[in-house]
C-alpha cells in the first residue's frame, strides 16, 4: 500500500502536473458545472439501437477535466475496482493529450471504451470523489471523461498496443472470454504470458456481446477493444468448451501451467410459477441472446424473435432494463417492468431506470407474477398478477415484499420476459472433481489470491460472486493475474 | 476447421455428413450433441453425433432438411466448412449390462440412435432395434443398426418396407414374446410419446433422448426447457435423455411449434430464392 501511495506522489509531483493545478485556482474549479451527456431523443432514440448516449465533445471533456482538483488524497481509486490511476488520466484530457490520456487508462484497464460506458461510477469512484464526499456537489464525470478518451483513441486510428517485453512462453489459459478473461488475458500478455482465451460460443466478448444491448454498448466498441488484446498477442479460440471439447487435464498436457475460470454466470433462473414454459415466455438471457448475439431482429439473419405488442419483464436488475428497453426497440406498444418490490429497492442503475421511463416503459411495482395463460397455440396471452406491500427489511437489507391477498388481477400480455437472477453455469464446476464450490454451485476462492481448491486454477466474475458488474469481473481477472504470475513464479 | 470430408445422400431429404472435428471425435460419447451454425448469419441449431473417428478426428452428422438452417447444412459440399462447431454437450447416454434393450427410432432419431445401440450392444446386453418410417426410401442406417443389434425390425406407414405399422406395433411385438429390461427411444416427440405410454403399460424403464430449440446449448438461454417430474428442466445440460415416463410430451411438443409461422415463411422464401 505504501508503495502504491509513493507511486501516486511520484507522479502527482510531475512537472506537467503541477504546472496544470497552477492553471487555474481550485475555488474556480469548483465553480464549474458537471457536464451533462448528449441523450438521444427518447421518442426517436426507442426506435432503433443507436447508442443512447452520445459522449462528450473535445470541449466539454476538457472543461469537464478542469473540474477535478488533482487531490493530495485521490479517494476516487480506491473506489475503483481496477484501480485505474484517475488524476492523472483526467489531467491528461485537461492538457488536451487525449492519447496519452488512454494509456493511462491502459495502464491498469483492458476494456475503458466499455467500462466508461457499463460501469456504475456512481456508487465506484464518483462516490468516492471529493466533490461527493467533502463538497456535496456532483462528481467529477470520471465515466463520461473515460469513455471520452476511449472513444477519441479509437477514433483516432491510432490504438495504442502496450508493448511487451520479455515474452517468458509459460501458456496460461482464461476459460471464458467475458470481462473476467479479457482483463486477465491483457494482464497476463503485458507480463510476457503466452495467453490462451477459450471461448464456448461464436464470438468473443461473452455477456459484453450476448447480454448488454447495442443501445448501450455497441458490438465495434468491444471488437476493437479485443483487436488490442489480439495484438498483444493473446489468442482466441471460438467454439471450444473446456471441461467438454476438452478437460483442463487435456490442456495440461498441451503445456498449460494455469487457468483463470471465468465462465460467467450462466443458467437462468424462471420462477416455476404455472404457464411458465408458454410459447413467448423467455428469460431474459435467451431474449437478449438471440436479439444481441444473433442479430433477430434484423430479418437478414436466420434467428427468430418472439416479440409482441404487450410485453412484460419481471424483474427489476439492469438485465431487466435492457430487455424492458430492447422490446420497445423490437415495436412493442406496451413494454412494462413487473417487479415486486418499490423503485427504490430496485437493483439497476439509475441511469437505465431513468432511460427507461424517459423511453415509455411503464414500472408496474409492487406487483408479482402468479401464473400465465395461452391461447388455443400455446402463445402466453394473460397472465395472474398480485399487488405487494413493504415489511420490514429481509437479509439483503431491503424491505421485504408481502402479497397483498385478494389483489389479485390478470392482464394481457403477449410476450413475457423473466428476468430474475442467473445461476452459476455447472459445466466446469462438474467437469472437475476436486474443485470446491459452494452450494450456490459457485467456485470457492481465496479471496485475496482468486485460487481455488485446485492448485492452478483460479477463478473470477460471476463464477464466484454469482452474479455483478462488468467490472467487478475484470477487478477479479486483474487480481487472478497477479496471483497467478505469483504462483507460477514460485513453482 | 469443421470441413466436410465426406457427403452422402441417405434419402432424398436425409444427409450424412463426415466432418473434421478432432477435439470432438476424442471427447464425444454416446448421447452426445453438437450445435452447428452455418454462415455469418446462420442460426444455431443442434445436432446429434451419430459417429466419430478417433483416428480420423471427423464426427458424423445426419441432417434433415426441414427449414432453412438444416437445408444449408445439407447443401454444403465436401471441402466446405461448417461455420461453427461446438460441443460435444449435453450428459452421455447410462450405458450398462441391464439384460435386453428394446431401441425405437423414428426418422431422423435414428442416427442419435445408432451410437447408444452401439454402446449397449459393446456393453454385453441383448439389443433389439425397431426402426420405423412412413416409408421405404426413409428407413435410414439399417446396415449399420443390423450390425450392433440382435435383431432389426422394420416398420412402415404404408408397408412399403418391412412390417406395416407404426413403430409402436414393433414393440409391443417384442415386449409380448420376450422379457424387456430397458427401452430406449429416439425420433419425433409425438412418437416418443406413444412409446412412452406403451412402456409405461408394460411397467418398462425407458430412456427418451429429447431434441428440443436451442441456442447456446450449454445453459444459457433457456429455450430448451421441458417440465419432467413436473420440474422445469434444461435439454441441452440436464439431457438430453430423460425418464420417458416424466417427460411432458405435449408441452415439448407445443414449444417445438414455437417459430412456426415464421420458419414456414422463411424456408418458402428461401427455397424461391434458390431453386435446385
Amino acid at each position: 500500500m505504501a508503495e502504491v501511495s509513493e507511486y501516486l506522489k511520484n507522479e502527482r509531483d510531475q512537472e506537467w502536473r503541477v504546472a496544470l493545478r497552477g492553471n487555474m485556482k481550485n475555488k474556480d474549479r469548483t465553480q464549474l458545472e458537471r457536464v451533462s451527456m448528449t441523450e438521444q431523443e427518447p421518442d426517436k432514440r426507442n426506435k432503433d439501437f443507436t447508442e443512447v448516449n452520445s459522449g462528450l465533445t473535445e470541449a466539454e471533456a476538457r472543461m469537464e477535466a478542469r473540474r477535478c482538483l488533482d487531490c493530495v488524497n485521490p479517494t476516487c481509486i480506491t473506489g475503483c475496482p481496477v484501480n485505474i490511476n484517475i488524476p492523472k488520466f483526467i489531467k491528461r484530457v485537461e492538457q488536451g493529450d487525449f492519447l496519452e490520456s488512454a494509456r493511462v487508462l491502459k495502464e491498469t484497464n483492458t476494456l475503458p471504451a466499455v467500462c466508461g460506458r457499463v460501469c456504475p461510477q456512481e456508487v465506484q469512484c464518483e462516490q468516492a470523489c471529493f466533490y461527493s464526499q467533502k463538497l456535496k456537489k456532483p462528481a467529477v464525470a470520471i465515466g463520461h471523461l473515460e469513455r471520452f478518451v476511449a472513444d477519441y483513441e479509437q477514433n483516432s486510428g491510432k490504438m495504442s498496443v502496450p508493448i511487451i517485453t520479455g515474452k517468458n512462453g509459460i501458456k496460461v489459459a482464461s476459460i471464458g472470454s467475458g470481462p473476467a478473461g479479457l482483463a486477465f488475458a491483457g494482464d497476463m500478455a503485458k507480463m510476457g504470458y503466452d495467453v490462451t482465451v477459450f471461448e464456448a460460443l461464436h464470438e468473443i466478448g461473452g455477456v459484453l456481446k450476448y447480454g448488454i444491448p447495442e443501445f448501450r454498448l455497441p458490438n465495434r466498441v468491444v471488437d476493437v477493444e479485443i483487436d488490442v488484446l489480439e495484438k498483444m498477442g493473446v489468442k482466441f479460440v471460438k467454439n471450444f468448451i473446456v471441461g467438454a471439447t476438452a478437460s483442463i487435464e487435456d490442456l495440461q498436457e498441451e503445456g498449460f501451467k494455469a487457468f483463470m475460470v471465468g465462465s460467467g454466470a450462466g443458467l437462468p433462473n424462471f420462477m416455476h410459477i404455472p404457464g411458465e414454459n408458454y410459447i413467448g415466455i423467455y428469460s431474459s438471457n435467451e431474449y437478449l441472446t438471440r436479439v444481441n448475439l444473433m442479430n433477430a431482429a434484423d430479418p437478414e439473419y436466420d434467428t427468430p424473435v418472439i416479440s409482441g405488442k404487450k410485453v412484460a419483464v419481471i424483474g427489476g436488475g439492469n438485465t431487466a432494463m435492457d430487455a424492458v428497453r430492447t422490446s420497445k426497440r423490437l415495436g412493442a406498444e406496451r413494454s412494462m417492468i413487473i417487479y415486486r418490490r418499490s423503485i427504490e429497492e430496485m437493483p439497476a442503475r439509475n441511469e437505465e431506470i431513468k432511460h427507461a421511463q424517459e423511453e415509455g416503459v411503464e414500472f408496474m411495482n409492487l406487483h408479482n407474477p402468479l401464473e400465465y395463460y395461452a391461447d388455443e397455440n400455446g402463445r402466453v396471452n394473460k397472465m395472474k398478477v398480485q399487488k405487494m406491500e413493504l415489511g420490514e427489511p429481509d437479509a439483503s437489507g431491503r424491505r421485504r415484499p408481502i402479497p397483498i391477498e385478494g389483489s389479485e388481477f390478470t392482464m394481457e400480455v403477449d410476450t413475457v420476459v423473466v428476468s430474475v437472477g442467473v445461476s452459476p453455469n455447472p459445466l466446469i464446476p462438474s467437469s472437475m472433481k476436486d474443485l470446491e464450490v459452494s452450494r450456490w454451485g459457485t467456485i470457492i476462492v481465496d479471496g485475496d489470491s482468486m485460487h481455488s481448491s485446485v492448485k492452478g486454477v483460479f477463478a473470477g466474475g460471476d463464477i464466484v460472486r454469482g452474479g455483478a458488474t462488468v467490472i467487478l469481473a475484470m477487478g477479479d481477472g486483474r487480481k487472478a493475474a497477479e496471483s497467478m504470475d505469483k504462483f507460477l513464479k514460485s513453482t | 476447421m469443421n470441413k466436410i470430408i465426406e457427403k452422402e445422400y441417405l434419402s432424398e431429404a436425409v444427409v450424412r455428413l463426415v466432418v473434421k472435428a478432432p477435439y470432438i471425435a476424442l471427447s464425444r460419447k454416446a448421447g452426445h450433441f453438437v450445435i452447428v451454425k452455418t454462415g455469418e448469419k446462420g442460426e444455431r441449431i443442434p445436432l446429434t453425433i451419430a459417429a466419430a473417428d478417433k483416428e480420423h478426428g471427423t464426427i458424423t452428422l445426419i441432417i434433415q432438411k426441414v427449414g432453412v438452417t438444416s437445408t444449408k447444412i445439407c447443401n454444403l459440399e465436401v471441402g466446405e466448412e461448417i461455420t461453427d462447431v461446438v460441443g460435444p454437450l449435453g450428459k452421455p447416454t447410462h450405458i450398462e449390462k441391464v439384460g435386453t434393450v428394446l431401441a425405437s427410432g423414428g426418422g431422423v432419431g435414428v442416427a442419435p440412435l445408432l451410437p447408444i445401440v452401439e454402446a449397449f450392444k459393446a456393453a454385453g446386453n441383448r439389443v433389439i432395434t425397431v426402426l420405423a418410417a412412413r416409408q421405404k426410401d426413409l428407413i435410414i442406417l439399417e446396415e449399420q443398426m443390423r450390425q450392433h443389434s440382435d435383431e432389426v425390425i422394420i416398420m412402415t406407414d404404408d408397408g412399403s418396407y418391412g412390417n406395416k405399422g407404426l413403430v409402436t406395433n414393433g414393440m409391443e411385438e417384442v415386449i409380448q414374446r420376450e422379457k424387456v429390461d430397458l427401452a430406449v427411444t429416439v425420433g419425433p416427440a409425438i412418437m416418443m410419446k406413444f412409446a412412452a405410454l406403451l412402456t409405461g403399460k408394460y411397467s418398462i424403464p425407458t430412456v427418451a433422448s429429447l431434441n428440443t430449440l436451442m441456442v447456446d446449448g450449454t445453459g444459457m438461454c433457456g429455450a430448451c426447457r421441458v417440465t419432467v417430474g413436473g420440474k422445469t428442466r434444461f435439454v441441452c445440460v440436464d439431457g438430453p435423455e430423460f425418464d420417458a415416463h416424466e417427460v411432458d410430451f405435449d408441452e415439448m411438443m407445443l414449444r417445438l411449434t414455437s417459430y412456426k409461422p415464421s420458419e414456414a415463411e422463411a424456408y418458402e422464401s428461401y427455397l424461391s430464392n434458390h431453386p435446385k
